[in-house]
């Protein structure tokens, strides 16, 4: 699955609405792939509010800051970083589970033909400008799966209703055809029917996160952002969920935003990794290339502080410096003060993610450098 | 008798040295035998570690790697006597080897699984011979002491120094571990520091009254993959300047990897597998540490299924008979592994044990087939 290389913007980040740049694609049509998400400049800035009684707001913490990039159908995007990153706000100011401070987020709905009361752009909507009720039918086509299996699940909820509340919510079906259907995603991830009816004390843990991943894929979405899904997992049942979701992906047709900080994981199941430092992307281009010729410093620092199993595989374990602090960013690039590359532009210009050779996009001054 | 593979029990040292020169094995400071410690519960008696023995030779870092529930945290809290009510330990002896002072004769070894609660040797060795970094080092550290006056009281409840001489040794040690003006940062909170820089006020703490075993449990797990590599580094670093015996307690197979010389795997309360980390890590012979590298996704070759391991680690209440880990062990034979008692770790070499009945009979041929084998 290869991203379209027209739709990412060459120079500086496109500020106009995304589907002017689409409609340049002479083949845009039928039978093309055009992405199902189209990310352009997405801002969540959280006000620091002083104490005392008026709470007055002192700053801001840019927990993601000009979030570019395009998702095309049934592909895995993973988004990486370290804590603080901004990865987990970014998943969810997609969504809208958190509101977005400024950008857009254009959502393709397909043909099945939208609610005439959507404002709709060549066939896309802007999720970030909807209202919250029109927004309620585009609910059902983007899920979330979430870290904990064990916070995320309501204990007082049997597996059925936990599996079966967003039918019931949107009104989709009841009555036996919901028992028909709720057996079958069961089955589907790899539970059994007679599970239905159990609380989820009663499973470990890779258990309680099929049932977490069975409640998001019973809407049929399109868009699934899996955060941090595996992250809690012990391993050897880590690898039977990341198989079960390659598998729903590929029986669905899903599309993922895979939000971890294992990358050995992200490796495995991502086609495309976009790497995150303080709130931006600093790097976006194939798995592959990511890992075989990262083209940003962090992303380097990142890869060689993995560690290996094999104990002749060193790692690097001689770095200093510490994880940029969102809430008190130096001025320039966020990641000047641990980068060995750092000049004296870096201090004072914060680089743009630009298109650096096909498919890749690199934020760095002197990306050049580091081919 | 259990197995030891480390080394033969505890010899004298100096008998190992033909002519004065290094001796070719350093000498055991601490021996585990048959440890088993049983948790009390309305349901009955849970094992969570049920009969493990291993020795920790002197400037070596041994890991102790599992997944949750396996038992390698309690073995590691009975080291220091930490277990609480319900639990237990119910047997075997954990002996602990002073090392000699300079020239001084062999002290006799301490078995601390016998020591009383309130026995004087026990706070001795807390905290001074023996110490321990925790998982999360915001539990840790107190929240309403400086980090300086947490070092400052360790290092007075162990060595005769003043105040003055104890937080000179607290400042330097924060240096040690690489906090930046460590003058600065010892009258600061934990609230006030990183979650790396918080980790290493924890290792200073740990390593200031130069300890003989130093018991590291998930020390990496709470953080970042560059802010792991630097402590990584650091307790590389520190346990061959100070040649500290480690225990290594991670389910991290990368850290275990990168840290270890040697490794015991545990599963369901015991060591299934025991041997120096290269032999494990590169030939691994019990199903169950096969099966855990198969499923690491960095291990498999490009984007093919991961080989897991089908099922769940079962609950300690309702151990499967024979193997325990027959049930999801993709080698099991029906009437052999599923009958008996748990097989017993059997040293198959010098340094090596495996806890399974078919070790030597799994070809490469039956590794590759179970590649085939769909899983969901």
């Amino acid at each position: 699955m290869s991203p379209a290389d027209s739709t990412l913007p060459n120079g500086p980040l496109l500020k106009e609405p995304h589907p002017d740049t689409r409609s340049a694609d002479p083949a845009a049509g039928e039978g093309t792939l055009s992405p199902l998400l189209s990310v352009r400049g997405l801002c969540k800035y959280f006000p620091v509010k002083s104490k005392g009684l008026f709470q007055k707001q002192v700053g801001e913490v840019r927990a993601a800051d000009g979030i570019t990039f395009d998702l095309m159908p049934g592909e895995t995007l993973g988004l990486v970083g370290e804590s603080g990153c901004g990865k987990t706000t970014t998943g969810r100011t997609i969504l809208r589970a958190l509101e977005p401070t400024s950008g857009e987020v254009w959502f393709r709905l397909g043909e099945e033909g939208a609610d005439p009361r959507l404002p709709v752009k060549d066939g896309y909507v802007d999720l970030a400008k909807l209202s919250e009720d029109q927004l309620i039918p585009l609910r059902t086509r983007m899920q979330m799966i979430f870290q904990d299996p064990f916070s995320s699940l309501n204990p007082r909820m049997t597996v059925r209703d936990i599996v079966g509340e967003p039918m019931l919510i949107h009104k989709i079906c009841k009555g036996s055809e919901l028992e028909d259907r709720i057996s079958d995603m069961l089955t589907k991830v790899g539970l059994k029917p007679e599970h239905r009816t159990r609380y989820p004390h009663a499973f470990s843990g890779g258990q309680r996160q099929r049932i977490g991943i069975a409640r998001a894929l019973m809407m049929n979405p399109s868009l699934v952002v899996c955060d941090e899904a595996v992250s809690a997992l012990d391993v050897s049942v880590q690898a039977q969920v990341i198989n079960l979701l390659q598998d729903l992906q590929a029986e669905m047709g899903l599309t993922y935003i895979f939000i971890a900080h294992n990358l050995d994981v992200v490796r495995h199941i991502c086609d495309r990794i976009a790497v995150m430092y303080a709130g931006r992307i600093v790097e976006l281009a194939k798995t592959e290339d990511i890992f075989k010729h990262p083209q940003h410093p962090y992303t380097r620092l990142l890869l060689s502080a993995v560690p290996n199993p094999d104990p002749d595989t060193p790692m690097n374990m001689d770095f200093t410096g510490e994880v940029a602090d969102p809430g008190n960013l130096p001025q320039g690039c966020a990641f000047a003060p641990r980068c060995p590359l750092c000049t004296e532009i870096c201090k004072h210009d914060t680089p743009s993610l630009l298109n650096v050779s096909k498919d890749r996009y690199s934020a760095c001054h002197h990306s050049d450098q580091l081919f | 008798m259990p197995l030891s593979l480390q080394s033969e029990p505890h010899s004298d040292p100096h008998a190992a040295l033909p002519g004065g020169g290094r001796p070719e094995r350093e000498p055991n400071a601490l021996e585990v035998e048959d440890l088993r410690v049983y948790f009390d519960t309305e349901e009955g008696e849970i094992r969570a570690v049920d009969g493990v023995s291993f020795h920790m030779r002197r400037g070596r870092i041994l890991a102790l790697v599992g997944e949750s529930g396996c038992g390698k945290s309690v073995t590691s809290y009975s080291i220091l006597r930490l277990i609480q009510s319900p639990g237990r330990i119910q047997g075997g002896s954990i002996r602990f080897y002073p090392k000699p002072a300079d020239g001084g004769a062999e002290t006799a070894p301490i078995d601390i699984a016998s020591l009383t609660e309130k026995d004087e040797r026990l706070f001795d060795l807390r905290g001074g011979k023996i110490s321990m970094i925790f998982q999360e080092p915001m539990t840790a550290l107190s929240p309403v002491h400086t980090v300086g006056n947490q070092i400052i009281e360790a290092i007075r409840l162990h060595q005769d120094l003043d105040k003055q001489q104890a937080r000179d040794k607290a400042v330097e040690m924060l240096g040690k571990v690489g906090i930046p003006g460590p003058e600065k940062r010892i009258d600061q909170y934990p609230f006030e520091m990183s979650g790396g820089m918080r980790q290493r006020v924890v290792i200073a703490m740990a390593l200031v009254c130069n300890p003989e075993i130093l018991i590291a449990d998930e020390p990496t797990t709470a953080l970042d993959v560059t802010i792991q590599a630097q402590i990584m580094g650091l307790i590389k670093r520190l346990q061959s300047e100070m040649n500290t015996s480690t225990l290594l307690i991670t389910h991290d197979l990368g850290v275990v990897g990168q840290l270890a010389d040697d490794v015991a795997v545990m599963y369901l309360g015991r060591i299934v597998e025991q041997g120096n980390v290269r032999e494990l890590m590169k030939n691994p012979r019990h199903p169950y540490t096969l099966m855990l590298l198969k499923s690491l996704p960095g291990m498999s070759a490009g984007k093919a299924r991961l080989s897991s391991i089908k099922g769940s680690v079962p609950s300690l209440r309702e151990l499967p008979a024979g193997c325990p880990f027959h049930p999801r062990c993709p080698f099991a034979v029906k009437g052999r592994c599923d009958v008996g008692d748990r097989p017993k770790l059997e040293k198959v070499s010098e340094t090596r044990g495996v806890a399974c009945i078919r070790w030597n009979e799994i070809t490469d041929g039956d590794i590759a087939a179970i590649d085939k084998e769909p899983t969901r």
